[in-house]
């Protein structure tokens, strides 16, 4: 700071106070030597999001508690051929035991004979509803990563390009607002002709529920472009999908994850309306919105029925919105500390 | 209240003391923020007697806004107010909130910083007036309309009876302003407070609106309360200036006084860090020998000297037109030269297309005519791939240092994309330049795993600066780099600009609002109006002996951190005007 200058009085009467300024202003840093000798290491943005996702307690919790439910759920009865540890197939009916009550106690722990209970005409409901969460998880998982990607890719092209491509893609968006939902279902349906099951309902749900996300990630994208991070990224040259990708998207992930964790929630739901309609799951396959939706009049006689698959809807959509939660706190740097 | 104390009153100032419109005394604002209370500002104590002007002037955080908002009570829900402020002998704090918003308006007027955010874009501006009017006292509508129209005609809004009916978009930035000090002064109010009146407005808009506001003050007799960072507005205008920091008064006197000797430091400071026009020039023509840049550079001469590190030739820029409405052109035929290592200013009020010359010069906007060479090689026309090698030659520092870094991005990240992008270079290489370019812009090496928002102002401006020089570019477009921030940081980002510029010996195009900031820096002034270049030549030509009357009027209009200076700039201003009266457009 002390090198020649020029030796205007102006420019001397401002360095001298300059240095003044120097021990009190917080904007300016006189390095100090130690500072400078300890090397620090570079962090990248992706390792800091990894690290503050891992201190984010219920983001942890939502995904100790998820992964818990997958397993158990996948192991229980097993996947397809794969057969689990719980000895009784959902499809049978057994000689009911005491009305069909559960049979679970916590204290001391045993699972007794039927830990959930049975159904109106025996069926284990343990196994059922172990059955029903396997094909809702995959329902959940498959419109979320499908329904978000699309949408997100849609609504980051058309922002972030503008012009023709904006109006070729947001129509396409319209025109797939505008089709009821429960007319493609019943048209998809019909082709389909009962195969494919779960995971073409899924497949379905996640081409046909990105419309909203897409408009969302367009409006942020519209906003963000003009800021001039953007431009200072386009005047080093960076190239567009790298500044979308890179630039623009970490910048939107708060509405995306909202946005994905609801779909989520909602296909478990949606996807029972659809079976109802003779799409995706048929009996004697279940989900868990199709055993809500059959007992729910044994909500006097039986409430166990209607208890135990609202209980695993309930747990998965609060797994799901913690670990969103936590996704989102990650995301954003502002988030220091930790609240939760 | 220690601070009080220390910046104790001069001599005389308890014997001035006539019945006081507010009289403020040991105010406190605190916040509760995440289970604590912070200090936002301490036993604050002020006096406005009848017609006087009472500056609180300091930076950002000091306090002065909140202290100002804390007695009209609009601080938000988590805010603590102590202490007493008494207006003409009534208690304002603590009273209950129906009877303090009977004061607002009425007895206390608020003029704000943004004239644009402050008013309703879907209401006229004629009913938000009237509104206020209405709200006070028992009139009918049409007798509020007359007084709207009365009041307009007096803030000068030209054509006033049609203006009553226009909407906020319809009115200029000054207009706007105008309309708000209409607001403000609607119910006869004794005090006025002015937030940053002027702090969004073209300076030569701003010395109007200053103007106005002198000739009010005198005319209604109101006082008035300056909230202000700007110490050319406080010669302007104030009689008394309050010295705030850190949520605490440092000093306090008459303006004299205060300007000419200032007894603490930090306020001598604050003055010495104010660029003052024509201050630089006047220190003498011997500086301009001793830049070294000046050696090398062929002023005014580019075909003469080496290839120009930038040529602008006949270059018109302009927006696209949408369905019917046509084109609009930002810059017209436009021809400007810069040496290789020469820092050439580019002023200009908002509108003048200074801004797009620059996003022009790196390729962010495309040209409509004429030629934009950088290092000899033309821009306009080629494709994206051209380009590529040719951004390395060029590279821009942008205003606003809070929108112009990724907030999801680390500093170093930030810093060091150009170099991943443009050099290939990875992991240690890459981290040992990032390490150099912050040593270069004097930030620790920590700081590169920092995100935006954990830097101040003047820092965020260093990361932007760091990044435009990551490349070594032959170019720098520097966007109005400082004028988002402190008048002590800017200093101090100057500072560190001509040491880097002095060292690397980039050429640079510096596009400012602010005279006196260009005259620090460039030896070439370029003064650009409505999209055309006005006038252009060596810094000392075009400050002394300007030629185009809008540059005339610009210089006039720049205010003078000195009282006395200012008043005979005022005068010269005034007579620029007079003369200049049959050529505005």
């Amino acid at each position: 700071m002390t090198d020649q200058r020029p030796s205007s009085e102006g420019h001397e009467r401002i360095e001298a106070q300059m240095e003044r300024l120097v021990a009190t202003d917080t904007d300016v840093l006189e390095v100090e030597p130690a500072a400078t000798a300890i090397p620090v290491a570079a962090r990248s943005s992706a390792r800091t999001i990894v690290n503050r996702f891992v201190r984010h307690r219920a983001a942890m919790g939502g995904l100790v508690a998820l992964v818990l439910i997958v397993l158990l759920v996948f192991s229980s009865i097993g996947i397809g051929p794969i057969p689990g540890w719980w000895p009784l197939d959902y499809r049978v009916p057994q000689a009911i035991l005491n009305g069909g009550k559960p049979t679970l106690q916590l204290w001391p722990f045993s699972l007794g004979a039927h830990p959930f209970g049975q159904d109106n005409i025996g069926r284990d409901y343990f196994a059922l509803v172990m059955a029903g969460a396997q094909q809702s998880i995959i329902i959940a998982f498959l419109v979320g990563v499908i329904g978000s990607a699309i949408g997100t890719v849609i609504g980051a092209l058309a922002g972030y390009f503008r012009g023709w491509t904006e109006s070729v893609l947001m129509r396409i968006t319209d025109v797939i607002i505008t089709i009821p939902l429960v007319a493609i279902a019943a048209v998809v349906a019909k082709g389909a002709n009962g195969r494919g099951g779960v995971w073409l309902l899924g497949l379905f749900l996640g081409f046909v529920t990105w419309t909203g996300l897409a408009r969302i990630v367009r409006g942020e994208f519209l906003s963000l472009r003009e800021k001039e991070f953007v431009d200072a990224a386009r005047s080093v040259g960076v190239p567009s999908g790298r500044i979308i990708f890179r630039h623009i998207l970490p910048n939107t992930i708060g509405v995306i994850i909202v946005s994905a964790t609801l779909a989520m929630s909602s296909a478990i739901l949606l996807e029972s309306a659809l079976s109802f309609l003779g799409f995706g799951v048929q009996p004697p396959n279940t989900s868990l919105g199709q055993l809500i939706n059959n007992y729910r009049s044994a909500m006097g006689p039986r409430p166990w029925l209607f208890w135990w698959p609202g209980l695993f809807i309930v747990a998965i959509a609060l797994a799901v919105n913690f670990i969103g939660d936590g996704l989102r706190d990650a995301f954003d740097p502002r988030q220091n500390r930790q609240k939760a | 209240m220690t601070s009080t104390t220390d910046a104790t009153p001069p001599a005389g100032w308890e014997d001035q003391y006539v019945e006081p419109i507010l009289e403020v005394t040991g105010l406190g604002v605190d916040f509760r923020v995440d289970g604590e209370w912070v200090m936002a500002s301490e036993g604050v104590d002020l006096r406005i007697r009848p017609g006087e002007v009472l500056a609180l002037v300091g930076e950002s955080g000091s306090g002065k806004s909140v202290s100002s908002m804390a007695i009209l009570g609009l601080l938000p829900g988590n805010a603590r107010v102590t202490g007493s402020a008494k207006l003409r002998g009534k208690e304002l704090i603590g009273i209950p909130k129906p009877q303090l918003r009977a004061v607002r308006g009425n007895d206390i007027g608020l003029i704000f910083q943004e004239p644009m955010t402050a008013l309703n874009p879907v209401l006229t501006v004629g009913f938000q007036v009237a509104e206020i009017i209405l709200s006070h006292q028992n009139v009918t509508p049409q007798e509020a309309r007359d007084r709207v129209v009365e009041l307009f005609r007096l803030v000068d809004l030209p054509n006033p009876e049609a203006k009553v009916d226009a909407y906020p978009h319809q009115l200029s930035g000054g207009q706007r302003q105008r309309v708000m000090i209409a607001m403000a002064i609607a119910c006869d109010p004794v005090l006025l407070i002015a937030d940053e009146p002027t702090t969004a407005l073209d300076v030569t808009v701003q010395a109007e609106i200053l103007d106005l506001l002198r000739d009010l003050h005198r005319r209604l007799d109101s006082a008035i309360l300056l909230i202000t960072h700007d110490m050319g507005v406080v010669a302007d205008l104030a009689d008394d200036v309050v010295v705030m920091r850190d949520g605490h008064v440092v000093e306090r006197g008459p303006i004299r006084q205060l300007f000419s000797q200032p007894q603490q430091e930090y306020t001598r400071d604050l003055l010495a860090a104010v660029p003052h026009l024509g201050a630089d020039i006047a220190a003498g023509a011997l500086s301009v020998q001793d830049r070294p840049t000046e050696d090398e550079v062929v002023t005014g001469a580019p075909d003469g000297g080496p290839t120009p590190a930038l040529e602008l030739e006949h270059v018109s820029i302009e927006y696209p037109g949408r369905g019917r409405t046509p084109a609009f052109r930002a810059v017209d035929d436009v021809s400007l030269a810069i040496a290789p290592g020469e820092v050439v200013g580019l002023v200009g009020e908002s509108g003048s297309g200074k801004t797009t010359v620059g996003r022009a010069v790196v390729s962010l906007l495309p040209v409509a005519e004429g030629a934009i060479r950088v290092g000899g090689t033309n821009l306009a026309g080629l494709s994206r791939r051209e380009l590529l090698p040719l951004r390395r030659r060029s590279a821009i520092v942008f205003q606003d240092p809070g929108s112009s870094l990724n907030p999801r991005m680390t500093i170093g990240e930030s810093i060091g994309e150009p170099l991943f992008l443009h050099e290939k270079l990875r992991k240690e290489a890459l981290n040992r330049r990032v390490e150099a370019l912050l040593d270069q812009v004097k930030l620790p090496h920590a700081y590169r795993n920092r995100y935006p928002h954990e830097l101040s102002g003047g820092q965020r401006q260093r990361v932007g600066i760091a990044r435009a020089l990551s490349l070594r570019p032959q170019l720098l477009v520097a966007d109005e780099p400082t004028s988002a921030l402190d008048v002590s940081v800017q200093a101090h980002v100057l500072e560190l600009f001509q040491e880097l510029q002095r060292e690397q010996g980039f050429a640079c195009l510096f596009i400012s609002h602010d005279l006196a900031v260009v005259e620090i820096l460039s030896s070439r002034i370029a003064v650009m109006r409505n999209g055309r270049l006005v006038e252009q030549g060596s810094r000392e030509d075009v400050l002394l002996n300007p030629q185009d009357p809008y540059t005339r009027r610009l210089i006039a209009a720049a205010p003078v951190p000195d009282p006395d200076e200012q008043g005979a700039r005022r005068a010269e201003r005034a007579r620029v005007l007079a003369a200049g009266a049959g050529d505005k457009d």
